[in-house]
């Protein structure tokens, strides 16, 4: 479903050469969640917008065999346009790919229902709270009908219970809608209660650290997940081989 | 190609396309003199005292009118904006005030002051007055609250509060103000010298013109002049800007105000 | 109640004042109030409403809406092509410092002295202020919004429309602002240096020939010009821009 093979990103500007990825190879099945995890600065961001087709790569190749593609990006404050309603957010996209009337209303009411903001389709996004703004942008997302979802640590920028309460919801869409889910994040808990597998990836220069496959039940809740023996060996794992590969930075 | 150079070929190419049009006959090379015969016209207009003459009375209507605006400006929007019932009480009549167009106080001016320079200042005065004012009173607005608070909690006193607390954050509004006041300025010197007659560049461009065809490309010189005059302004406002400012860490918004 | 009483009072104060102090004036360059009232009537409320002002107005709106398009027009395809902005950026510079009225006498030799020369005065002064707010605020567009347009294909004159030019539109609406008072300055120099009517023309008459009275009360047509645009503008604006005013007063209160 999304292949990325041997790629590699150098920034290259004023006689400074910065070496972001030095070589990242994995794949993605389809249907499948996975979560990128990585030290801070180790060019996760840089990766997502290789994959999301905004940046090209210096080499290596990347294939994704699915149309189409959405993305959610951290600055939900800066990803919507504040001169548009909720529902006019949501609907632009279609707009842009020509569909119906009709079929793009029913889209919409249904995605914004999804992510319970039916109640709120008339406001502006920033009459709305963090949490709720990038709710807004997930609904975007799914009515957009992707095969390929792309998440650059959407939740990094909310408090601590609005990310729980997202991340359920975004755990429910994925179950719901059948899409390829890549995720984005810093947090190793939540990668390892997202995720199907956790792509650890090493300080810059950037590699694939390890994979970890997370053999967590599907059926996943904050309480008893979080505090299953398995949960804290596997966060464990994963931190492990950060802190390994944040120590092996020439 | 970096950037200057590029801005240089658009200059070069501005200057070409000048030379170009009238020389193949697009428009009526005695109405639009090609930039070489400006150049010559402003060479030989430049040994002339009465040019010299000329800069300075405009230099001068500008600097003075703009001296006086900004004194005023800043002395009332200060007194004004810290005093709130002041505030509440005039903000109706200076937005009434504010967009009177300063051309309307054109006949007022020359027929109370006849072609002089006196005359022109007013106009000066009254369109930078207003830019300085506006910009100011944004900037008092602008302290911050817990600011205010802290310094009544240490009873400072009202001179000290302008002093100390008021006047930096209204000062980069003030400069602000005093760019656009600047540009503004100019615009009305040179005006009132056109249309009232007194002494300045506005003033050589009407006789120019009232010269016939021979005296066009001399017309169109001291246009050139006037257009350098305000290059030079806009550049020594915003780097007086910089250097005054250098020290400030707010992120200095440009009120939407004119 | 008190707000309005306190909004309301030092203008009424003031013209009374002026009432007052210039009732039964004798000088003859200042007269009463009373008189110019008078004359403001007798002067606007016929005829020269629809010879003069009208006209004038007609010239100003001509001009600025021309201004707009150019300016909108122009500004956002260099604000958003790099090499163009470089190539154009100090000859723009040195163009729009050359105060506008100057250009008065060059563009009568080219337009001669009708209506085109007047809206050709109007358009030189006004398209400036809006070309180069229009390049900023195009220039300024916030990186995140383009990424999401690139990411969800909005692309072409969609994304012009619903991206570009309604991030670009608070510096757009600036622009907009002061070209307006550019604009009404334009209008009377025009007239009061070529015409043969207009709001500029008859206002310079009147001085000359000492009809002082009617003089003054064109002074006061044109400040009266000058708010009722600026408070038409307004409603514009708040209508534009209600997201950025409605947002900012978000950032205030977090």
């Amino acid at each position: 479903m999304l292949h990325v093979e041997g790629l590699s990103k150098v920034y290259d500007g004023h006689g400074r050469r910065t070496e972001a990825i030095a070589d990242i190879t994995f794949s993605v099945a389809e249907f499948e969640f996975a979560c990128v995890v990585g030290p801070s600065g180790c060019g996760k961001t840089t990766l997502l917008r290789c994959i999301a087709g905004l940046l090209a790569p210096t080499s290596g190749r990347i294939t994704v065999s699915g149309e189409p593609v959405a993305v959610v990006f951290q600055e939900y404050g800066r990803s919507l346009f504040p001169w548009m309603r909720v529902r006019d957010n949501v609907e632009l996209p279609l707009r842009a790919s020509h569909m119906k009337a009709q079929r793009r209303r029913e889209l919409v009411a249904e995605a914004l229902e999804s992510v319970g903001l039916s109640d709120v389709h008339n406001a502006y996004p920033w009459q709305l709270s963090g949490g709720m703004q990038q709710r807004v942008a997930i609904a975007r997302a799914i009515a957009y009908g992707p095969r390929v979802l792309l998440m650059d640590e959407p939740f990094a920028a909310v408090d601590a219970q609005t990310r729980a309460e997202l991340e359920d919801l975004i755990r429910s869409v994925w179950q719901r809608l059948g899409v390829t889910l890549l995720f984005i994040t810093h947090d190793i808990d939540e990668s390892v209660y997202l995720g199907q597998r956790v792509i650890v990836l090493s300080a810059s220069p950037t590699r694939v650290a390890e994979i970890v496959t997370v053999d967590l039940p599907a059926e996943r809740d904050q309480l008893t997940t979080r505090s299953d023996a398995r949960f804290a060996e596997l966060r464990t794992q994963v931190y492990a081989q950060i802190q390994k590969a944040k120590r092996s930075t020439p | 190609m970096s950037r200057a150079l590029l801005g240089a070929t658009g200059l070069l190419g501005l200057i070409a396309i000048g030379e170009a049009v009238p020389r193949l006959g697009l428009v009526p090379i005695q109405y639009a003199p090609p930039p070489s015969r400006i150049a010559a016209a402003l060479a030989s207009e430049a040994q002339q005292p009465r040019f010299w003459t000329a800069v300075g009375d405009t230099l001068r209507t500008w600097a003075e009118g703009l001296a006086i605006a900004l004194v005023a400006g800043v002395v009332l929007g200060v007194v004004i904006g810290s005093v709130p019932l002041l505030r509440a009480a005039t903000a109706s009549t200076i937005e009434f005030l504010r967009p009177i167009p300063s051309v309307a106080l054109i006949p007022l001016a020359a027929l109370l002051y006849g072609a002089t320079i006196t005359s022109t200042r007013v106009l000066v005065v009254y369109a930078a007055f207003w830019q300085v004012l506006v910009q100011v009173l944004h900037g008092v607005a602008d302290v911050d609250p817990v600011a205010h608070e802290t310094a009544r909690v240490y009873r400072l006193g009202r001179w000290a509060r302008v002093r100390y607390l008021i006047w930096p954050t209204a000062l980069p509004y003030a400069l602000t103000g005093l760019r656009l006041a600047a540009s503004v300025a100019l615009i009305l010197a040179i005006t009132g010298e056109l249309v009232i007659g007194s002494p300045g560049l506005g003033r050589e461009i009407a006789v120019a013109q009232g010269s016939g065809v021979s005296a066009v490309p001399t017309m169109y010189a001291y246009v050139v002049v006037t257009g350098l005059i305000g290059l030079c302004a806009n550049a020594f406002a915003r780097m007086g800007e910089r250097r005054i400012l250098a020290w400030h860490p707010a992120i200095r918004r440009e009120v939407a105000a004119a | 109640m008190r707000r309005i009483a306190i909004a309301l009072g030092l203008p009424v104060v003031l013209v009374a004042v002026w009432w007052f102090a210039s009732a039964g004036s004798t000088d003859f360059y200042r007269p009463a109030l009373s008189r110019i009232l008078l004359a403001f009537r007798e002067t606007w409320f016929g005829p020269r409403l629809f010879d003069d002002a009208l006209p004038s107005v007609g010239r100003l709106f001509a001009g600025y809406a021309l201004a707009l398009v150019l300016g909108v027009a122009l500004g956002t395809a260099i604000g958003a092509i790099p090499w163009l902005r470089a190539l154009l950026e100090p000859a723009l510079e040195f163009l729009r410092a050359i105060p506008p009225p100057v250009l008065v006498p060059i563009i009568i030799l080219i337009a001669g002295f009708g209506d085109l020369m007047k809206v050709i005065v109007i358009v030189s002064g006004c398209v400036w202020p809006i070309l180069l707010n229009t390049v900023e605020g195009v220039r300024g567009v916030d990186e995140v919004l383009a990424d999401t347009c690139r990411s969800y294909r909005i692309t072409g004159a969609m994304r012009l429309r619903h991206f570009v030019l309604r991030a670009a539109s608070p510096q757009i609406v600036t622009g907009a602002r002061q070209a307006l008072s550019i604009g009404i300055i334009l209008m009377v120099i025009s007239e009061m240096i070529a015409a043969s009517q207009g709001l500029g023309f008859t206002i310079v008459q009147f001085q000359r020939g000492f009809q002082i009275p009617e003089m003054w009360s064109g002074v006061l047509l044109l400040g009266l010009l000058g708010v009722g645009l600026s408070a038409l503008f307004q409603v514009f604006e708040r209508r534009i821009l209600i997201w950025y005013h409605g947002q900012r007063a978000e950032m205030r209160e977090w």
